[in-house]
């Protein structure tokens, strides 16, 4: 097995179980609440209008938008981080079928190693902060993955 | 004419092997998960969908009636709606994830440097942990907190969680063992026989997977660029224009029309969502099933059949759940169609493994 093989499949490992810490710790700590929460401003958002306090009710209906936004991101770390480290480690199997230089293979590896990472922190770094690094990592994360990819599909079409 | 069993592959395909047991305890998740899943989108999801836009007009009517008592009542049962949608998501999705990471560590085991009896029991903690975590989902809709002493968090909620933490535990472990081969220690199961060289059935596999994950990447990367964010905004304006309708009564009409625009726009991400994902998932699957092919002993032309059939169905069940907003219904059973292809060529590859494992056994048996 050369160098880029294994750093996919130890990758790949790494990133599963990082993917899966986090998707218990969510299920444990952070998911029943939120559902609560995200139920609840909803809940009042309806109550409040028909007590016809519009003002009460605006309030907490921006409640479950914010609360909504951060739930989606939160649930899609957990599964972009493992659906990317099981395509990780399956490539890593295959990669010595990829007809580029081990040196190429190495950046290739690196590279998808680095979005399959970098693109699900971005994505749930957006609920913690609303500025623009968080985006930046999620694009560059993303493109890292996608480049990559198409890289090690046209390495592998290569392969006769 | 059928592929022959290869004697050398006795050592790393033995009777109750870690390898055995993962690659059919897998695949049987994976074939699970999906028929699971088939079953809930036919009889269960647009059912569903339905009974939530009825309970949302049933709250702009609340709201419209001034009485908050209503509305309360009304969203205490939305919230078992979506919990029951959500669950059985859930379960189907962990189900499939489950298997996938089963078949994947079979093909890892001779990568992983355990004695044979740490590797079958750590195979059989994984595929206890892959059946328990979605059945514990599964069942946190029916079970919720009964007996529990916990607020929120109920008996099925335990069971699932503790399923998973097995998973991860067997994961961590796996990692050592690769860990170990990585530093000299060799596999009890012998040496890796996962070949470099591929024939037609591998090729098209491997390529049209490759191909549909990649498909699946641009086209998560094109919603999250262009819908996510308007969608987001969109969901929360529906709702403030259906409690502004609702709270005059002679405007009841109009937040009629905004749970139909709210249900729309559900059904658009939910699409979006379930293309995306099972496109990159069959995707994975073809990709896996590149490398388990080989142990499937079936003739080479039925081989090309169920290789066309998996392809035909991976690529028809997400373009069709797309399609689904403008063909309705009718794009949905096509959908659901590809499904099932999807699982009956994964059954017809279980039937070729089984034929495959007692073609290894039987001159053993026989000796």
């Amino acid at each position: 097995m050369n160098g880029s093989a294994k750093l996919l499949i130890y990758g790949g490992i790494c990133l599963a179980v990082l993917g899966m810490l986090y998707g218990l710790h969510y299920a444990v700590f952070v998911e029943h609440q939120t559902l609560d929460r995200m139920g609840g401003s909803l809940t009042a958002a309806f109550v409040h209008a028909a007590e016809r306090n519009s003002a009460a009710s605006a309030m907490a209906l921006a409640a479950y938008g914010h609360t909504k936004h951060d739930y989606v991101r939160q649930v899609d770390v957990h599964s972009h981080w493992v659906g990317l480290a099981m395509i990780m480690v399956v490539l890593g199997v295959v990669f010595g079928r990829v007809q580029f230089p081990e040196a190429v293979r190495f950046w290739l590896a690196a590279a998808l190693l680095a979005g399959s990472f970098l693109f699900p922190l971005g994505v749930v770094l957006q609920t913690v902060d609303h500025g623009r690094l968080p985006f930046a990592l999620a694009i560059a994360g993303a493109g890292l993955v996608i480049a990559s990819m198409t890289g090690i599909a046209w390495g592998l079409a290569k392969a006769r | 004419m059928a592929s022959q069993a290869i004697p050398a592959v006795r050592l790393t395909f033995a009777p109750a092997s870690a390898r055995r047991l993962l690659l059919f305890g897998g695949i049987a998740l994976i074939a699970g998960g999906m028929l699971f899943g088939d079953v809930f989108a036919v009889f269960v999801l647009h059912q569903n969908a339905g009974r939530q836009g009825e309970a949302l007009m049933a709250a702009a009517q609340a709201v419209a009636a001034a009485n908050p008592s209503a509305a309360q009542q009304v969203f205490s049962g939305l919230g078992g709606l979506l919990e029951d949608r959500g669950t059985k998501v859930d379960a189907h999705v962990h189900m499939t994830d489950a298997g996938y990471l089963a078949v994947l560590l079979a093909l890892l085991q001779p990568y992983i440097a355990f004695p044979h009896r740490t590797a079958r029991l750590l195979a059989a903690l994984f595929l206890a942990g892959g059946v328990l975590l979605p059945v514990g989902i599964f069942l946190i809709h029916y079970v919720g907190v009964a007996y529990s002493p916990f607020a929120v968090i109920g008996w099925a909620s335990v069971l699932a969680d503790s399923a998973g933490a097995l998973l991860i535990g067997v994961l961590i472990a796996e990692g050592w063992g690769v860990w170990k081969y990585l530093h000299g220690q060799r596999a009890a199961s012998g040496a890796l026989e996962v070949t470099q060289e591929s024939g037609w059935s591998q090729r098209v596999l491997l390529s049209g997977g490759t191909l549909l994950v990649l498909l699946g990447f641009l086209h998560g990367a094109w919603c999250s660029a262009v819908d996510l964010y308007r969608h987001e905004e969109q969901e929360t304006s529906i709702l403030q224009n259906i409690l502004q309708d609702a709270a005059s009564p002679a405007s009841l009409s109009a937040a009629r029309v905004e749970v139909a625009n709210f249900g729309n726009l559900a059904g658009a991400r939910a699409v979006e969502i379930a293309a995306h994902s099972h496109i990159i998932e069959f995707g994975f699957l073809a990709m896996l099933l590149a490398f388990v092919e080989p142990y499937v002993f079936l003739s080479e032309r039925w081989k090309r059949r169920w290789i066309g059939v998996l392809l035909a169905g991976s690529l028809i069940l997400p373009l069709f759940v797309l399609l689904e907003l403008k063909l309705g219904l009718l794009a949905g059973g096509i959908a659901d169609l590809g499904g099932l292809m999807v699982v009956v060529a994964l059954i017809a590859m279980l039937v070729g493994l089984l034929r495959y494992s007692g073609s290894l056994d039987r001159p053993r048996s026989a000796a």
